[in-house]
């Protein structure tokens, strides 16, 4: 009796210990995007001395600004137009793109999947490379191959990313002829090829159009190359740090004494706890290329949100430069709190006692 | 020196490195000492700090090593020179200007930035996570909330949203970037204050009646202090990437002021011919950036041995 009444008490505390936990996240959440809300709101709404003006110009008559200021409720308190701000955004009113006279969100759906095709192709690619060599390294600590991969890193910190693409678009597009022009996909392809998920690279593949395929590949190979550098520089620095703090556990100690062989001890016990707090690093270096893929989308005329927050910034387009800033941001939160999530179900250490 | 206890005169390494301090600046010169002795081991962080030092040379005496005009150009004979024409070292550009004056005149743009960011992130952050560390409670929550909420948003995005409402320029530029850098400061500080809150030298000095006013900025800053420096100056290598990434696109310092991305922004119609216009500005800020990761690299290292090597 005793001890099934104690397990449903444990029962119970768990359950209120997981609400508790779902709460919280909620919490967490909702105030994350609310900021965000707030910051765009902010640089939108209340920088601009004047948005009317922007609107309108100058010269319009003193009627007509009166009547546009009350239409975009510029007359009332600044928390019931935050209010009103919020309800519009939440309906998928992000106004109207003056450079495309499409709506915001209209033109984002279009160009969101090209920027999370590139940053899904660089994060592979730098996870891919990264962790091996983050493990090579941690394993032959203070060799010449730990000191190269390091090195690597570091100029991968070091270096911008826009300089770096504009040198490997002369060298291996002025020079080599070895990738294709700067955008996604050839001309010649553009209107024969009906994508379907929008992701081009795997829709080609799906259809099996090797020939669009390969066109494909030819375009994103060098950018999604560049931003798997960056990540690479980060998930391999990381990677070392956390396989050497691992590599000095007892259980190491204890594994080679069991007589395990040195690659089973690494690549089946070391690195399956490192990798925890790896999948965290993953997700915000994933987070991180889907901003800072601005960069080089500009470079290579890529047609993502990078390209289109840019051009929309030169015509003074304030609405689709917040849309574009409110769709990454929301990607970029939501990552983040993913990876906090993951790392807390994932690690066993985090979970409740 | 004739106090009457030395017995023999004590050099001045056996004074930095007594284990017996007589006054506080002993005390303090010796650690300092320790730490140099720490990071000037280390090769690599060397050369970082000869990078920075290099870097605040050129900026101070600009006028007198540019050995050109950087703004004004010789437009009639010398457009897109490559390097190494005539005392073009490394060439010029499109206006016939000196690409190497320009670039030596862009250090104190560069310097600038990396300047007034830490100077405005730094104490903000700092101020932030003191307070919220010391205060705890309901001021600890909802200061770590909003730091929380400013960490997990895209820094280069956000601040390309500041300057296209602000305008571009170096100063919005700079402003953009001190806003979205200080909450990892905030959360190290707090992270600092919260391990010395409880100790007994706090207790001591709240005993003799010291307010927590005082208390924070005087025995709990400083404590702070070490880890915030290295985390500025590994920090800094990302703020000049972004103010030369806004720059590139044409929101940081205008035209014709000898900004490095705008630079490089200028070179990009040249680069399939004219390499060397864009080619050198990033050779500049590679070797700034690498600088400041391999000092804060080092500092880390000298300051903190615990995390040495990783």
């Amino acid at each position: 009796m005793t001890v099934t009444a104690s397990t449903a008490g444990r029962r119970r505390a768990r359950s209120t210990k997981i609400l508790f936990d779902v709460g919280r996240f909620l919490v967490v959440l909702i105030t994350t995007y609310l900021g965000l809300l707030a910051v765009t709101f902010f640089i939108g709404r209340v920088i601009p001395i004047d948005p009317v003006l922007a609107i309108l110009g100058d010269r319009a008559p003193a009627s007509a600004i009166a009547r546009v200021r009350a239409e975009m409720g510029l007359d009332l308190p600044i928390w019931q137009q935050f209010l009103i701000y919020i309800r519009q955004i939440l309906s998928g009113d992000f106004g109207t793109s003056v450079l495309t006279t499409n709506p915001v969100l209209t033109d984002i759906a279009r160009v969101f999947p090209a920027t999370l095709e590139l940053a899904t192709f660089g994060t592979l690619i730098g996870t891919i490379v990264g962790i091996p060599l983050g493990v090579l390294a941690a394993v032959k600590r203070d060799t010449l191959i730990d000191q190269a991969v390091r090195l690597i890193g570091l100029i991968g910190y070091s270096i911008p990313i826009f300089w770096l693409a504009l040198l490997c678009l002369l060298l291996f597009y002025g020079k080599l002829d070895w990738v294709a022009f700067p955008g996604r996909i050839d001309i010649a392809y553009e209107y024969t090829f009906t994508p379907i998920t929008q992701l081009f690279l795997l829709d080609a593949i799906l259809q099996r159009e090797w020939d669009v395929a390969w066109d494909v590949f030819r375009h994103i190979v060098l950018p999604g190359c560049l931003l798997g550098y960056v990540s690479l520089a980060y998930i391999s620095r990381m990677t070392r740090s956390f396989m050497l703090t691992e590599l000095g556990q007892e259980y190491v100690v204890a594994a080679r004494a069991k007589g395990l062989s040195e690659r089973r001890i690494i690549w089946a016990h070391v690195l399956r706890n490192a990798a925890v707090p790896l999948v965290t690093v993953i997700a915000l270096s994933y987070a991180g290329l889907l901003e800072g893929s601005v960069l080089t989308e500009t470079v290579f005329s890529w047609p993502g949100v990078g390209l289109y927050i840019t051009n929309s910034l030169q015509s003074a387009d304030m609405n689709a430069v917040l849309g574009g800033t409110l769709v990454i941001g929301s990607a970029f939160i939501a990552l983040n709190l993913l990876s906090d999530l993951l790392y807390r179900t994932l690690d066993p250490r985090t979970r409740a006692r | 020196m004739t106090t009457g206890f030395e017995t023999a005169p004590v050099s001045r390494r056996d004074w930095l490195l007594s284990d017996r301090p007589t006054s506080r600046m002993q005390a303090r010169l010796g650690r300092a000492y320790m730490i140099w002795l720490r990071f000037s081991a280390n090769r690599l962080a060397l050369a970082g700090l000869g990078l920075i030092l290099a870097l605040i040379l050129v900026a101070i005496f600009a006028d007198v090593l540019a050995p050109f005009d950087p703004v004004q150009g010789d437009l009639r004979n010398a457009r897109l020179l490559p390097p190494g024409t005539g005392s073009y070292l490394l060439g010029t550009d499109d206006q016939g200007r000196d690409i190497l004056s320009r670039l030596i005149h862009g250090s104190r743009l560069t310097l600038a930035v990396v300047g007034l960011v830490a100077v405005i992130a730094a104490p903000l952050g700092l101020l932030v996570g003191t307070v919220a560390g010391y205060a705890g409670g309901w001021v600890d929550a909802v200061l770590m909330r909003i730091t929380d909420i400013f960490l997990a948003f895209p820094k280069l995005v956000l601040a390309l949203a500041f300057v296209a409402a602000l305008g571009p320029g170096i100063e919005n530029a700079i402003l953009a970037i001190a806003i979205t850098s200080w909450p990892p400061y905030a959360r190290m500080a707090r992270a600092e204050t919260l391990g010395v809150r409880h100790s007994d030298y706090i207790a001591a000095v709240r005993l003799m009646g010291a307010s927590p006013f005082r208390i924070v900025l005087r025995h709990v800053m400083p404590m702070c202090l070490s880890s915030l420096i290295v985390r500025v100056t590994l920090d800094m290598a990302g703020i000049i990437l972004t103010a030369a990434g806004l720059g590139f696109l044409g929101l940081g310092a205008q035209p014709p002021s000898p900004e490095w991305g705008a630079m490089i922004a200028s070179g990009r119609r040249f680069i399939l011919d004219q390499w060397w216009v864009a080619t050198m500005p990033g050779i500049a800020i590679l070797l700034v950036s690498l600088g400041f990761n391999l000092l804060g690299d080092g500092l880390r290292d000298a300051l903190d041995p615990r995390e040495a090597g990783r």
